[in-house]
C-alpha cells in the first residue's frame, strides 16, 4: 500500500510541476461582477477578450460572490498553477498580500492598490488627471453653473476622482458650484442603482446639470436619472457613452483592460516585473472619451479647449492635486 | 422660499424612498401576523424586481412586468409556505434559503437570458423606441397650480403630483391592508392564527389554509415593491439591487409594532432619513462636516434607540415562528 501511495504522490507532484510550467493567465473580478458595464467589464472587454483572441491563450476567470471567496479564489488559482493572476480592485489588497506571500513563485497583479511584495505588480492609475479633464468638460457644458459628483463607496480612491473633477471644473470656471455625494461606506455602495438615481435626483433639484458618477453599478441609476431629467451625466472606467446616448456628455476612461492585457503579455514574453506601475494621462492610462455617441454634445471649440488642457497636464503645466497623496482635497 | 423648496424636495424624496418599504412592510405584516417570520422579504423583492424587469423588457409593457413580478413572488411566497406550514420547517432558515436562492437565481437566469452578467437590458431605449417603464403621473392642474397658487400650488405640483402610479398605490395599500386585517373575518382569523393557532383550529378553521392565504397576500404586496425598484425607480434589474430594503421593511414593521399606521410612519421615517442622508453630505453642523457613515447609520441607530427606550415594548404575535402541529393523541 505504502509504495503505491508514494508513487501516486510522486506522480501528482510531477504533474503539478508540469502544470506550473504552462502559461496560465488568470483574472479574479471584484464582487460587482464581470458585467458591471464599468470597471470589471473594462477588464473583460479590453483585456481578457482581446488577449484570448490575440494570443490564443484562454485567460481563466473567476467572479467571487462574497468577501470570503476573494482569498480562496486567489489561492486556488495559484495552487492550480495560474500566473500571472490579476486581481481587479482595491478590495483585494489584503487577499493578494496574504496569498502572494504564500506563493512567491506566482506572479500577481493588483489594480488600484499597492501591495509591496516582489512578486506583485501594483497597477495604479492617475484618476485625478482623467477626472480633471471631465471636470473641465463639465464646467464648459453646464448652463446652471452647478455640477455634481456621485461616488460609490466612500474611500480615498473615490475621493481622488471627486477631487480631480472639482479641480478641473474650478480651473475652467472658478465660480462653478460643486455638489458631492457618496453612496455608502460598504462595497454594496458600488451596486445600488436605486440609491444612485435618488442621489442624482437630489443633485438635479439642487440645480446640477452635469453629474459625474464614479460608482460602478450604482452609476447606471445616476445616468438613468440624468436622462429622465434631461441633464448631462459623465460615465466612468469603461466608455459608457453608449448607455444613454444624448445625455452622456463623456466618460472618464480608465484603461484597466489594457493594463491587465499588458501584464499578461509581459509575462508571456518573460519581461514581467513586480513593483508599482503608474498609468497616467501621458501613459494613456486615463483619458476622456469622445465617440459617435457624444460628438454632437461636445462642440469643436470645447474639443480644442480640452486638447489644450490635456496637453498642459501631460507637459506638467497643470499640476493636478492627488487626493491620496495627503488624504485631503486642498489644492 | 428656498428653505421651503428644500423641505418639499426632501419630503418628495421621502415618498420615493418609502414606497418599496411600505409595500414590503405591509407584505411582512400579513405573513408575521399569521405567525410566519418573514426574513425572506429581501429575496422576494429581488425576485419580483427581476421578473418584472425581464418581462417588461420582453413584452414592452410595464404592466405586464408588474403582473409577472407579482406572479413570481406569489410562487416564492407559496414555496415559503410549503416549507414552513406544510413541512413545519424553521422560518428563519427557510427564509434565508429563499434570500440566497433569489440572489443566485436572478443573476444566473439574467445572465443566461440576456448575457449581461445578470443585468436585464435597459427598459428605455430610444434607438429601438422601447419604453417599458412606468412614467410619472402628472395630476390634473399641477402646472397651473404651481404657477398661480403660492406655496400650496408648489406642494401640489412637487410633492403630490408627479409620482409613479406605484407610489400612489403604496399609500392606498395601507388603509386597504388595515381594513382586511382588522375589519374582515379573514383578517380576524389571520390574526388569531398568529396568536393562538390551537384555538382557531378548535373552532374548525384550517390553520394551514389561513397561513397559505396570508403568504399569498404577502406575495402580492411584495411583488409591487420589487417591480417599483426595477421598472419605475430605475429602468433595469441588476443583481442584488434590493440592497437591504427587505430588512429595512422588516425593521419598520417591528418598529411599527405590527400595526399598519405606525408601520407606515416608520417607513416614512426611514425614507425621510434616507432623503436627509442624500442631501446632508458635506453639510456642516457646528463647524464640523457631518460624516457620511453616521448619517447612513441613522435609520438603524434610531430603530435600536427608539425601540429600546421610547416607543415601549414591541410585542410580536404570540405564535410567531412556531410551526403549528395538531395534537394527535
Amino acid at each position: 500500500m505504502k509504495p503505491l501511495f508514494k508513487a501516486i504522490a510522486a506522480a501528482s507532484i510531477t504533474l503539478t510541476a508540469g502544470y506550473v510550467a504552462a502559461f496560465q493567465p488568470a483574472v479574479v473580478y471584484d464582487t460587482a461582477g464581470k458585467f458591471d458595464k464599468s470597471f470589471n467589464e473594462a477588464v473583460f472587454r479590453n483585456g481578457v477578450e482581446p488577449f484570448n483572441a490575440d494570443k490564443g491563450v484562454v485567460v481563466r476567470e473567476f467572479e467571487p460572490q462574497n468577501e470570503e471567496q476573494r482569498t480562496q479564489s486567489l489561492r486556488r488559482l495559484a495552487q492550480q498553477g495560474a500566473s500571472p493572476i490579476v486581481a481587479v480592485g482595491f478590495n483585494f489588497s489584503s487577499s493578494v498580500e496574504q496569498v502572494a506571500a504564500q506563493f512567491p513563485n506566482t506572479q500577481f497583479a493588483i489594480i488600484d492598490s499597492v501591495v509591496d511584495l516582489p512578486n506583485v505588480q501594483s497597477i495604479i492609475f492617475a484618476e485625478h488627471e482623467g477626472s480633471f479633464l471631465v471636470g473641465a468638460l463639465a464646467a464648459m457644458a453646464t448652463e446652471s453653473n452647478v455640477i455634481s459628483f456621485v461616488g460609490g463607496m466612500d474611500i480615498p480612491l473615490i475621493r481622488k476622482f471627486a477631487c480631480g473633477y472639482e479641480q478641473g471644473a474650478k480651473y475652467v470656471n472658478s465660480d462653478v458650484r460643486y455638489i458631492q455625494n457618496m453612496t455608502g461606506s460598504t462595497p454594496s455602495a458600488f451596486n445600488d442603482p436605486a440609491r444612485g438615481s435618488e442621489l442624482a435626483n437630489s443633485q438635479i433639484t439642487q440645480g446640477s446639470d452635469v453629474i459625474f458618477a464614479a460608482a460602478g453599478g450604482t452609476g447606471i441609476g445616476v445616468y438613468q436619472a440624468a436622462a429622465d431629467a434631461g441633464v448631462y451625466a459623465i460615465g466612468v472606467d469603461s466608455n459608457q457613452n453608449y448607455l444613454q446616448p444624448g445625455t452622456m456628455l463623456s466618460s472618464m476612461v480608465k484603461r484597466v483592460g489594457v493594463a491587465a492585457y499588458q501584464t499578461w503579455e509581459e509575462s508571456l514574453n518573460g519581461e514581467w516585473e513586480g513593483g508599482i506601475k503608474v498609468l497616467d494621462l501621458a501613459a494613456g492610462g486615463v483619458d476622456w472619451a469622445l465617440d459617435e455617441f457624444n460628438e454632437d454634445l461636445v462642440s469643436a471649440e470645447m474639443q480644442s479647449r480640452m486638447a489644450e488642457i490635456r496637453q498642459a497636464i501631460i507637459d506638467g503645466e497643470i499640476q493636478v492635486h492627488d487626493y491620496s497623496s495627503n488624504n485631503s482635497c486642498d489644492y | 422660499m428656498e428653505t421651503f423648496v428644500t423641505i418639499i424636495l426632501i419630503l418628495d424624496a421621502m415618498l420615493r424612498n418609502a414606497t418599496p418599504l411600505i409595500f414590503a412592510a405591509m407584505a411582512g405584516m400579513f405573513s408575521e401576523r399569521s405567525g410566519i417570520v418573514n426574513i425572506a422579504l429581501e429575496g422576494k423583492i429581488l425576485i419580483s424586481a427581476f421578473a418584472g424587469a425581464a418581462t417588461a423588457f420582453v413584452t414592452g409593457s410595464p404592466w405586464m412586468g408588474l403582473l409577472a413580478g407579482i406572479l413570481a413572488t406569489i410562487v416564492f411566497a407559496q414555496l415559503h409556505a410549503f416549507a414552513t406550514v406544510t413541512h413545519n420547517g424553521d422560518h428563519v432558515v427557510s427564509g434565508l434559503a429563499i434570500n440566497i436562492l433569489a440572489a443566485g437565481l436572478t443573476a444566473a437566469l439574467g445572465n443566461y437570458w440576456f448575457g449581461q452578467g445578470g443585468n436585464t437590458p435597459n427598459l428605455v431605449n430610444r434607438a429601438e423606441e422601447l419604453n417599458a417603464r412606468f412614467q410619472p403621473i402628472t395630476l390634473p392642474l399641477a402646472d397651473w397650480a404651481n404657477q398661480n397658487i403660492p406655496y400650496l400650488g408648489y406642494i401640489y405640483f412637487e410633492l403630490i403630483s408627479g409620482h409613479y402610479v406605484l407610489v400612489y398605490l403604496a399609500f392606498a395599500a395601507v388603509p386597504l391592508c388595515w381594513f382586511i386585517l382588522f375589519r374582515t373575518r379573514f383578517g380576524l382569523r389571520l390574526r388569531a392564527v398568529g396568536e393562538n393557532p390551537q384555538a382557531v383550529d378548535t373552532a374548525g378553521i384550517s390553520v394551514t389554509k389561513i397561513r397559505y392565504a396570508a403568504l399569498l397576500m404577502c406575495g402580492i404586496l411584495v411583488g409591487f415593491s420589487g417591480v417599483y425598484l426595477a421598472v419605475a425607480l430605475t429602468a433595469q434589474f441588476s443583481p442584488n439591487m434590493s440592497a437591504g430594503k427587505g430588512y429595512m421593511a422588516l425593521a419598520a414593521l417591528i418598529f411599527g409594532k405590527w400595526r399598519p399606521r405606525p408601520t407606515l410612519i416608520a417607513c416614512l421615517l426611514f425614507g425621510f432619513l434616507q432623503a436627509i442622508a442624500d442631501r446632508s453630505q458635506g453639510a456642516e453642523v457646528f463647524g464640523m462636516a457631518v460624516p457620511v457613515q453616521l448619517v447612513e447609520a441613522l435609520p438603524y441607530i434610531l430603530t435600536v434607540v427608539l425601540l429600546g427606550g421610547f416607543i415601549g415594548r414591541a410585542v410580536a404575535p404570540k405564535a410567531i415562528g412556531k410551526p403549528y402541529v395538531k395534537e394527535r393523541e
